[in-house]
């Protein structure tokens, strides 16, 4: 199992700094992702998903955040001791990122091309010392064709915006799948789309996934999404992972309070009216609560809750629960 | 009330609304944002308009409200044409139709306080005496169940599902009996959703409104709406109840939005058409091709598809169609 492994996450804690202090976003993440594994990450705005995405490439504001406590260990490698060439390596080469926002993720002043071709080059030069335009083009062109964009040589020489939505997105994934990556990260590769575009966008990413066996890291607020994705999900609720099942466990036996009104709250096409959805909003992140964060707006909220953070704890085969009520 | 009951508050006919957005050779160029689009919201329903971007939904709810002028086609009101331009309406008939917009974040005014956005609709349309305004406005967020002291609060100190919860209270104030709701929560958490949905219901309950609820969210309609149409390039393509909607879809496009839509449980995923699967785009409002506008992406395209647009076709009590599939005259 251990050797399996290729992403892990262990007690991750990010705060960033603001004028009244430190803003404690992430409270001991613990994630990991095996070979071939399609994980999901669910929770809702602010709780801290694209934080957790950032801190595993590095790419968080170097000057306003701070890792105080915590490892990321990428195929036994801690990522935050890695030193730039390292780094450079691991984004060039085994980690890829697919961005919510397609618009915002390419360049509008250059054409697809440039931008594709750029990504190829510098991954080509990594090993080859001299690189042809030409081999550029035939490989662009190539990982335009595998996302199944019609006319690839045409859309080559197209800027972004005369490309539509999903289009712009196929491109980003044929960004991140040009070379062979290991770990893919996808932070809510949908959302920004319409429903009937986002269907398309997920089927190719997992046709894509299961064809090239990379690992994904799918990113979402929709449970739906990531049922319909992955193989196991982690619950994020307020910078702590708060619960964690496979896929199709988690939608029959939810345990933690803040995924049971989650679930509850999203409508179904079955109908049966809506819940009256959780009270209360994500807390204070400058002084978020001592105990666990959930505590506030939970309905079985003790007096142990509010002392010290539960942690997770297993209570099924691969089904864990950062809960005192799981626990009793 | 029991003759109100089938009648109907809102009539839309053959209502169209293009924009000029340029000229060539041939003559000035047109988006046909709405191109003809009838139906009739009744008294005290909430009539759900589904659509994917661009198919002219929130552009049929400004017109609506008046901020457009239709190209063509009437809007009627409790069975008075009422498709001018808002500055145009009687102020009589401004306060019963309100609108609430998608994002809270730039519809409220962030310097201004809630006081002073609950307070200009009361003194506009209603008598309330200045001395009892504060009370009013008091009783306003008591609705939307917000405490007092949130009238000296400004939008940006308070949370995205709160501000929606001022922007509804603000369509309360002239006490309307007609709101259209454009994406009021498609901005927002599914958590912080639920709770404004079913404050909405509670509310229709209470004060007996009308809803015009504007949306993308399928599933989210099938919970609150009793009727659903959905939208397609300007067009309406099927409407029916919100029940035998998602049993019995008929229209290729609702098919396919339908199966398009991530659910959370194995009953949900039996509901799904499993034949139509998403293919292709929505194409530019500016060229939509000739004939059935669908006919690029539909998998059941016929020949005749693409050269006749077809007509609304009742199939069966209030479940309208329209689709060459289920034209009554049978063509070759």
């Amino acid at each position: 199992m251990e050797d399996k492994t290729l992403l892990y996450i262990r007690n991750l804690h990010v705060w960033y700094r603001v004028y009244g202090g430190y803003l404690k976003v992430l409270n001991g993440v613990n994630l990991s992702v095996r070979k071939g594994e399609r994980v999901g990450l669910v929770g809702e705005a602010g709780c801290g998903k694209t934080t957790t995405m950032k801190s595993i490439l590095q790419i968080l504001p170097p000057r306003d955040s701070v890792i105080p406590e915590g490892e990321i260990l990428y195929m036994g490698k801690d990522v935050l001791k890695m030193n730039f060439g390292e780094l450079q390596r691991l984004r060039s080469k085994e980690v890829a990122v697919i961005f919510q926002d397609p618009t915002a993720a390419l360049n509008p002043v250059f054409t697809i091309g440039a931008q594709l071709g750029d990504i190829i080059r510098y991954s080509i030069a990594l090993e080859e010392k001299k690189v042809h335009k030409e081999k550029i083009k035939t490989l662009s062109a190539r990982a335009l064709k595998e996302v199944y964009m019609p006319d690839p040589e045409r859309i080559l020489t197209n800027y972004p915006f005369q490309l539509s939505g999903g289009m712009r997105q196929r491109v980003c994934i044929a960004m991140s799948i040009s070379s062979p990556r290991n770990l893919l990260i996808a932070d809510e590769p949908g959302t920004s789309l319409d429903v009937t575009i986002q269907d398309q966008i997920l089927r190719l990413l997992r046709e894509i996934v299961e064809k090239k066996e990379t690992s994904i890291i799918l990113i979402t607020h929709s449970l739906g999404v990531a049922r319909e994705m992955t193989d196991r999900i982690y619950v994020m609720y307020a910078g702590t992972i708060v619960e964690t099942a496979p896929a199709k466990d988690l939608f029959k036996n939810p345990a933690h309070p803040y995924t049971k009104g989650l679930l509850a709250s999203v409508p179904k096409i079955s109908g049966g009216g809506i819940a009256r959805g959780i009270p209360g909003r994500i807390p204070d992140y400058l002084n978020p609560p001592q105990g666990c964060r959930f505590q506030p707006r939970c309905e079985h909220a003790s007096p142990s809750c509010e002392e010290k953070p539960p942690q997770l704890v297993q209570i099924d085969r691969d089904h864990f629960v950062a809960c005192y009520l799981a626990q009793r | 009330m029991a003759q109100q009951e089938n009648s109907e508050i809102l009539k839309v006919i053959n209502l169209k609304k293009y924009f000029r957005i340029g000229k060539d050779k041939k003559g000035p160029i047109y988006v046909r944002a709405v191109d003809g689009v009838s139906f009739g919201v009744k008294y005290g329903e909430t009539l759900g308009l589904v659509g994917e971007s661009g198919s002219g939904k929130s552009t049929i709810a400004y017109t609506i409200v008046g901020m457009y002028r239709p190209t063509s086609g009437q809007i009627l009101f409790k069975d008075k044409n009422i498709g001018v331009q808002a500055t145009k309406r009687p102020l009589a008939l401004k306060r019963e139709i309100q609108i609430v917009f998608q994002d809270p974040g730039s519809s409220l005014n962030p310097r201004q306080t809630i006081e002073q956005i609950l307070r200009l609709p009361l003194r506009l349309h209603t008598q309330t005496p200045p001395r009892q305004l504060r009370e009013k406005m008091v009783e306003l967020l008591e609705k939307v169940e917000l405490p007092p002291d949130y009238l000296y609060k400004s939008p940006p100190s308070i949370g995205g599902g709160e501000k929606q919860m001022v922007a509804i209270a603000r369509a309360l104030a002239p006490n309307p009996s007609l709101i259209v709701l454009d994406e009021p929560t498609s901005a927002l958490d599914v958590s912080v959703q639920a709770k404004i949905i079913n404050k909405l219901m509670d509310l229709q309950k209470e004060l007996n409104l009308t809803y015009l609820f504007i949306t993308h969210d399928l599933s989210l309609m099938r919970n609150v709406a009793n009727r659903i149409a959905i939208m397609y390039l300007g067009k309406i393509c099927e409407v029916a109840d919100a029940v035998t909607f998602f049993e019995k879809p008929l229209h290729p496009y609702t098919q396919m939005l339908i199966s398009s839509v991530p659910v959370v449980t194995e009953e949900e995923e039996r509901l799904k058409p499993k034949k139509v699967v998403s293919i292709g785009e929505i194409p530019s409002p500016v060229n939509i091709p000739p004939g059935c506008s669908f006919h690029l992406r539909c998998p059941y395209k016929m020949p005749i598809c693409s050269e006749v647009d077809p007509e609304m076709v009742e199939v069966a009590s209030g479940h309208i169609v329209r689709c060459h599939l289920f034209s009554r005259t049978e063509n070759k």
